[in-house]
């Protein structure tokens, strides 16, 4: 019998995702041994051309990293999940938007301008951008095209498993890999991870007060933290709003939670549970006495949605355009 | 906007006063703007912010929460907890896009009857200047650059391009 194939494809990411895989360590000789890679564009040489000319559902399964915001993106997307048996979202990106999702906030045109022309580093007297049909020397160039929205791997085709995380981490991706060479999967659309808050794990939860009584939302950089609650210490936590999993790698090595592993399954928005959690321990009760602890807050979108805008319910600020060719 | 537009409002009453309160204009017969669907609601510190942020995404063009006069509160705290969250999710909401007018909060007690009515009176007005939110409209016109794109893969499937050569990427011509 032939090794199940497995494909790896990154889109709107950093990269970070395709690190874990290579963190598997030996782990991955194991994985290597039982699969037939087919396509992996970051460690080895496929062409798009080989996958189209696979028969459909040929693939076991493919692990994709990254939000879709270009054409190209989302026809990858589109065509190795025809050729898939079963597409995972891999890492908070694919899953819910990740960072790249925040771009959810600017317009195509606010994005494009302030990349190729305001950006303090970049001189650009032209103001040339980037052509998705030019010519050069007689050669006709290709280039993908810039999406206004950019959107979750499950916005824009069907998604079976979701691997959290920014990025996940080795022993996860070895879980999710191992459910599927064994066969034991878990029902359609599950998340690969615990499904409790990350305070659940983190080995500061000793310390976590029943009540907190915030005056005022310290920012990291401005206290040298002790080993308590970063929220008993009025730092910004996500923890109590965030999916576990990670092991509390974050909290374990001194940084309060970001949130990466989008929410738990009860929970549809993760922002705006985050919002709950430290409004309601709020100290004070007038509105100006509130509203000066809030503005310790300065970024609350950026803050509490910063892996999860272009999943959460709003998606993309909403009196952005919808059709704008740059 | 048209003139045969009528807003569409979610209300989410505390089940103590506010909606007594709705019951109280309701059997004093007084005629208040019929567009506001009325939520009943234990306490306004149930008023997760998902539902407002649903209500909105599903959509209604505002939100109204009515709540327990401060230090009212039949669970003592549910009202402050209720304000807290609702004057930052004011901020979130408008750095989304939304005006805030869109979101109204106010303390209603069982005995203000008249206020219920003059409440939802002036959101009524203010939604209808406003204008619709429509936001399940604005997602969809989002979400039709992808399904130009797709259909674009579809016709040039068969003839098996190289990736980014397909009719649906040809179409755009500009980054």
């Amino acid at each position: 019998m032939s090794k199940p194939k497995v494909a790896f494809y990154w889109c709107a990411s950093c990269g970070g995702c395709e690190e874990t895989v290579v963190d598997l360590a030996e782990d991955i000789l194991g994985v290597v041994e039982k699969v037939d890679i087919v396509l992996w564009p970051v460690a080895m040489d496929f062409k798009y051309a080989d996958i189209e000319a696979m028969p459909d559902q040929s693939i076991t399964a493919t692990l994709l990293n990254g939000a879709i915001r270009s054409t190209e993106q989302e026809e990858m997307a589109r065509l190795l999940r025809r050729k898939s048996q079963f597409l995972i979202a891999y890492g908070a990106c694919a899953h819910t938007g990740g960072i790249p999702g925040l771009a959810n906030q600017f317009s195509r045109e606010q994005i494009l301008a302030f990349n190729y022309e305001l950006a303090p580093t970049v001189v650009n007297e032209g103001k040339t951008r980037p052509l998705m049909e030019s010519t050069d020397q007689g050669h006709a160039l290709h280039l993908a095209g810039l999406h206004n929205v950019v959107r979750t791997l499950d916005q824009v085709v069907d998604v079976d498993y979701y691997v959290p995380g920014c990025p996940p981490t080795p022993k996860l991706t070895r879980m999710a890999v191992t459910a599927l060479l064994e066969g034991k999967l878990p029902p359609k659309g599950s998340v690969i991870a615990p499904d409790h808050a990350l305070c659940d794990e983190c080995s500061r939860k000793d310390t976590k007060p029943d009540k907190w009584d915030f005056t005022e939302f310290i920012r990291p950089h401005r206290k040298l933290m002790d080993e308590k609650c970063f929220l008993a210490q009025g730092v910004v936590c996500m923890g109590p709003a965030t999916r576990a999993g990670c092991e509390a790698a974050c909290t374990g090595g001194g940084m309060p939670c970001t949130g990466c592993f989008g929410a738990t399954s009860r929970v549809r928005d993760q922002g705006a549970k985050i919002l709950s959690a430290l409004c309601s321990n709020i100290e004070a009760k007038d509105e100006a006495a509130i509203e000066a602890t809030l503005g310790s807050i300065p970024d609350p979108v950026g803050t509490f949605y910063r892996y999860g805008l272009a999943g959460s319910i709003l998606r993309r600020k909403i009196n952005l355009p919808a059709d704008e060719k740059g | 906007m048209t003139n045969d537009w009528n807003p569409r409002i979610v209300a989410f009453f505390c089940n103590w006063c506010t909606y007594t309160a709705a019951d109280l204009a309701g059997v004093s017969r007084l005629k208040y703007a019929s567009n506001v669907c009325v939520i009943r609601l234990m306490c306004s510190g149930r008023v997760d912010p998902q539902f407002v942020l649903d209500a909105l995404a599903k959509g209604a063009d505002g939100v109204l929460i009515g709540g327990c006069h401060p230090s009212d509160c039949h669970y003592v705290e549910g009202n402050y907890k209720c304000l807290r969250r609702f004057q930052l999710l004011k901020r979130i909401v408008q750095d989304m896009g939304i005006e805030e007018e869109r979101l109204r909060l106010e303390w209603i007690s069982a005995a203000e009857g008249a206020k219920v009515k003059t409440v939802i009176n002036e959101m009524s007005e203010t939604i209808r200047r406003l204008g619709p939110l429509g936001i399940p409209g604005k997602v969809e016109s989002w979400d039709r650059e992808m399904e130009q794109f797709a259909a674009g893969i579809e016709a040039g499937e068969s003839s098996a391009e190289p990736c980014g050569q397909h009719a649906g990427i040809r179409e755009a011509t500009h980054v």
